[in-house]
């Protein structure tokens, strides 16, 4: 009740968004007057998005370790500018980041061609092969993130501590660091995890064929092909229905918290000289190597044309940019309402529902939410007036689980360091906000915003389904796809993926010197 | 209040349109009404005459009608597919198109009164003779091909092309389309949602043939002057594909509707299709094709299956073809 008295902004905004994410899957499944059952290829989605998830929620999370360590317990120069670097996939759009890695795995792409080269026998991208290499490579910058707060969270006493009482390399792993993974790392995979439920467009072009088919594609086809709203509905249903009992299954698990705030550049230990200090930059070469090849790749071969693009395009462009910058702005204000409702309600039952709310929206399925957004408001407002209103809406929920894992603990930190003094001047409503929250917080909120913004940007799920002739710039790219233009294709992909770093920049720089 | 200042200023680098103008909504694949595509010439062309306002409403056009059902916006839906028309037919939502198609140029039989063909092709491997010396001859051909020849094709659940691919080859191998498949999934490199991707695959040098159209090579000829991309052409037929076009019944604006179904099939309308959808007409005399489209290597062959057999077909040809890729 507590809870409930002092927020009812954060109570009303988590109730949202589980009316949102439930009521669109009512909503279509009420469209198609019920659910439809499911079929032996909608079962055999189901065990291989279980098993791609598990799997590359796995790897990512392992592979991250060493890269972790690495950047934890070296020095060198240019080593934050490195970090913040190998965060750029994460924010990468889909359709950009398989491009890139076509170009350096693909059958004509740099890797086959050096191992023809040797003449030894080459690689495959596609197949399961191809959907876990993209999800690792989507996912490793955030398991390293998590991963190195995790190192940086142990107190740099206690590695002089065990300095000084002379403790070999292998005696730290298993007094400091072993502990601190065993309490991370079930994290990181079950975050890793949940993305990779709902994934869609990485399944699509480097499945292979229908054995690498997703959940989420097969919702795209019951939709698609067979206008079964009842089957993709129930699709849906099992989608969701996964992730709730992953979640519940890993309740003691949570996910780490500290994922945005940046990287404090504390004097950090000093790792151990010899041979190690050999496998520690070569994890970071073949990390960086793997994060930034594909992107280095996409950009060199349409960064020739991108002055060459006609004014459609550049329209498109402002028009993303504006939607990408309202639904940062949106997020962000969803954002700091649960967070700090959560901070508030620390220990309360009523915050944790409300940090579940929270996270709702990385399992629901963007197409299902899509379809039931459209069938519960064409009867009220004309769709194409509020296709981009709606676009930058979804595109501003869904980025909210990964904002919120920036912004909770930092909100729990000013709640605990200047909460009671600021209750205590009776400091409240619009002045608490301006001279204490928005200050305490503008890191974490340019981080998040950041992020939103960058995510919103590369979009381009929800606005086909609504359907507009004012295109953004997504759309535009397929657009010269489908029109046999290739190489102005390209360009355009290097130019979406410049204004989704640059909007990240931005935010984040913007948060950094607030 | 800013946001709706910038939302206004991008809405007006759209042309305005004089208000007191009736309004023809059409509903249109996203790729049509693109810069790229016939739409601004048709718009163009019809407005000249009409005294009207022709807009373009992109996206998923038969998920979205069947969804909208009687309260569609729609006056016009323009860029159906030929094998999905039964279920769009079964909706009741279009009017008959009361044109002459006595004398369509179309390689197949059309007596369709509701759907209105204004663009044709046929489904086919494309190459570039560049990379691959000596193409398939023909479909047996590349079905016993070194699987080291790699093709993309689209998927039927997703895409239009794929679903033509799916009919191409039952047609040509009925009974046998399962072992057809099992000899030709090998050499799938991959399987893509759309055209679009399995295209730009194939010009990247990933693959070596592309499931597309036999049209394909006079986009690389017209407008790259790019003489090596070439349609193989079987022997055993080719799949044909038309893109359609229906008024809708709930119109407001029935004598407009009427109004444009009548201009399809006019020479007028008929000259864009060739250059900017990179496809045949529909209904213009061969003569007055441009030459890049004339010269083109055409099947003897053209295979088509009447919508009753494609939708039969749809179900147990998906069944075979799920089958081999899951081996």
């Amino acid at each position: 009740m507590h809870v409930i008295r002092r927020d009812p902004a954060g109570i009303l905004i988590a109730s949202l968004l589980a009316m949102l994410i439930l009521g669109t899957l009512a909503a279509v499944a009420w469209q198609a007057r019920g659910l439809s059952g499911l079929g032996l290829w909608d079962w055999r989605a189901v065990r291989f998005t279980l098993w791609q998830a598990v799997v590359s929620a796995a790897l990512s999370a392992l592979l991250a370790i060493p890269v972790a360590r690495a950047l934890a317990r070296r020095r060198f120069p240019g080593r934050a500018a490195l970090v913040t670097l190998l965060g750029a996939p994460f924010i990468l759009p889909v359709i950009v980041a398989i491009m890139g890695l076509i170009s350096v795995f693909g059958r004509n792409g740099a890797i086959n061609d050096g191992l023809r080269f040797l003449g030894l026998p080459e690689i495959s991208i596609y197949g399961w092969q191809g959907v876990i290499l993209a999800h690792v490579f989507f996912n490793l910058p955030l398991s390293v993130r998590l991963i190195l707060q995790g190192w940086q969270a142990i107190p740099a006493e206690r590695f002089r501590l065990a300095e000084s009482l002379g403790f070999t390399p292998a005696d730290i792993s298993r007094h400091l660091e072993r502990p601190m993974l065993r309490s991370v790392l079930p994290g990181v995979w079950l975050a890793v995890f949940l993305v990779c439920l709902t994934s869609f467009t990485v399944a699509l072009a480097l499945g292979g064929g229908p054995s690498a088919t997703t959940v989420e594609l097969a919702i795209y086809q019951a939709f698609r092909f067979d206008f079964d709203l009842g089957r993709a509905a129930m699709l849906g249903l099992v989608q969701i229905g996964l992730s709730l009992a992953a979640m519940t299954l890993a309740r003691w698990i949570t996910i780490p918290a500290a994922f945005g705030a940046g990287l404090q550049e504390t004097q950090g230990p000093q790792g151990p000289p010899g041979w190690r200090r050999g496998t520690d930059m070569l994890a970071i070469l073949l990390a960086t190597a793997f994060l930034l090849w594909p992107i280095l790749s996409v950009t060199a071969s349409g960064l020739p044309r991108i002055p060459l693009l006609p004014t459609e395009v550049w329209t498109a462009a402002a028009r993303s940019v504006v939607m990408a910058i309202c639904s940062a702005f949106l997020a962000l204000l969803l954002g700091l309402t649960l967070a700090l409702a959560i901070a508030r309600g620390t220990g309360n039952p009523n915050a944790h529902w409300i940090e579940m709310a929270g996270m709702l929206p990385i399992i629901a399925s963007p197409l299902v939410l899509g379809t039931g957004l459209f069938i519960l408001l064409r009867g009220w407002f004309s769709i194409d007036a509020m296709a981009l209103p709606v676009t930058v809406a979804i595109n501003a929920i869904m980025a909210l689980p990964f904002g919120l894992r920036a912004l909770i603990p930092a909100a729990r930190t000013l709640r605990s360091d200047y909460g009671w003094l600021a209750d205590s001047l009776e400091m409240q409503g619009l002045a608490r906000l301006r001279y204490l929250t928005l200050p305490r917080l503008a890191r974490p909120l340019g981080f998040a915003g950041g992020l939103a913004a960058a995510l919103a940007m590369g979009d381009l799920g929800v606005i086909t389904l609504f359907a507009t002739d004012q295109p953004t710039l997504p759309l535009k790219l397929y657009q010269l796809m489908n029109s046999y233009r290739m190489a102005d294709a390209s360009a355009c992909a290097v130019l979406l993926m410049a204004i989704s770093f640059a909007l990240f920049w931005l935010f984040d720089r913007g948060g950094r010197l607030a | 209040m800013k946001i709706r200042m910038i939302a206004a200023a991008l809405l007006a680098a759209t042309p305005a349109f004089a208000q007191d103008k009736p309004v023809l909504t059409v509903y249109a694949g996203d790729y049509i009404a693109s810069e790229w595509g016939p739409g601004p010439k048709i718009e163009e062309g019809f407005e000249a005459f009409c005294d009207c306002d022709l807009e373009f409403v992109t996206g998923d056009i038969l998920p979205r009608i069947l969804m909208e059902g009687e309260g569609t916006d729609a006056d016009i839906v323009f860029g159906l597919n030929t094998d999905v028309t039964a279920r769009a037919r079964a909706s009741g939502l279009f009017a008959p198109h009361g044109q002459d198609i006595s004398d369509l140029s179309l390689p197949v039989e059309w007596s369709d009164e509701i759907f209105l063909p204004y663009n044709w092709g046929e489904t086919a491997f494309i190459y570039d003779e560049t990379r691959l010396e000596n193409p398939p001859a023909s479909f047996d051909e590349l079905l016993d091909a070194p699987d080291d020849l790699k093709i993309v094709i689209q998927d039927p659940r997703a895409s239009i092309s794929g679903l033509a691919l799916l009919l191409w080859v039952k047609s040509v191998y009925g009974e046998d389309a399962p072992e057809a498949w099992a000899k030709l999934a090998p050499k799938v490199l991959t399987v893509t949602k759309g055209w679009s991707e399995s295209y730009g695959m194939f010009t990247d040098g990933e693959a070596d043939m592309v499931l597309s159209y036999t049209t394909s090579p006079a986009y690389h000829i017209e407008a790259e002057d790019d003489m090596t991309k070439h349609a193989a052409i079987f022997p055993e037929g080719h799949y044909f594909m038309a893109e359609l076009a229906a008024q809708v019944k709930s119109t407001d604006q029935p004598e407009l509707a009427q109004e444009f179904m009548d201009w399809i099939l006019t020479p007028e309308f008929q000259r864009i299709i060739p250059l900017a959808n990179w496809s045949m007409p529909a209904k213009l005399p061969r003569e007055e094709w441009p030459e890049v489209m004339r010269d083109l290597p055409r099947p003897e062959k053209t295979l088509f299956y009447s919508e009753d057999e494609a939708e039969a077909l749809r179900k147990p040809a998906l069944d075979e073809w799920l089958r081999a890729f899951s081996q």
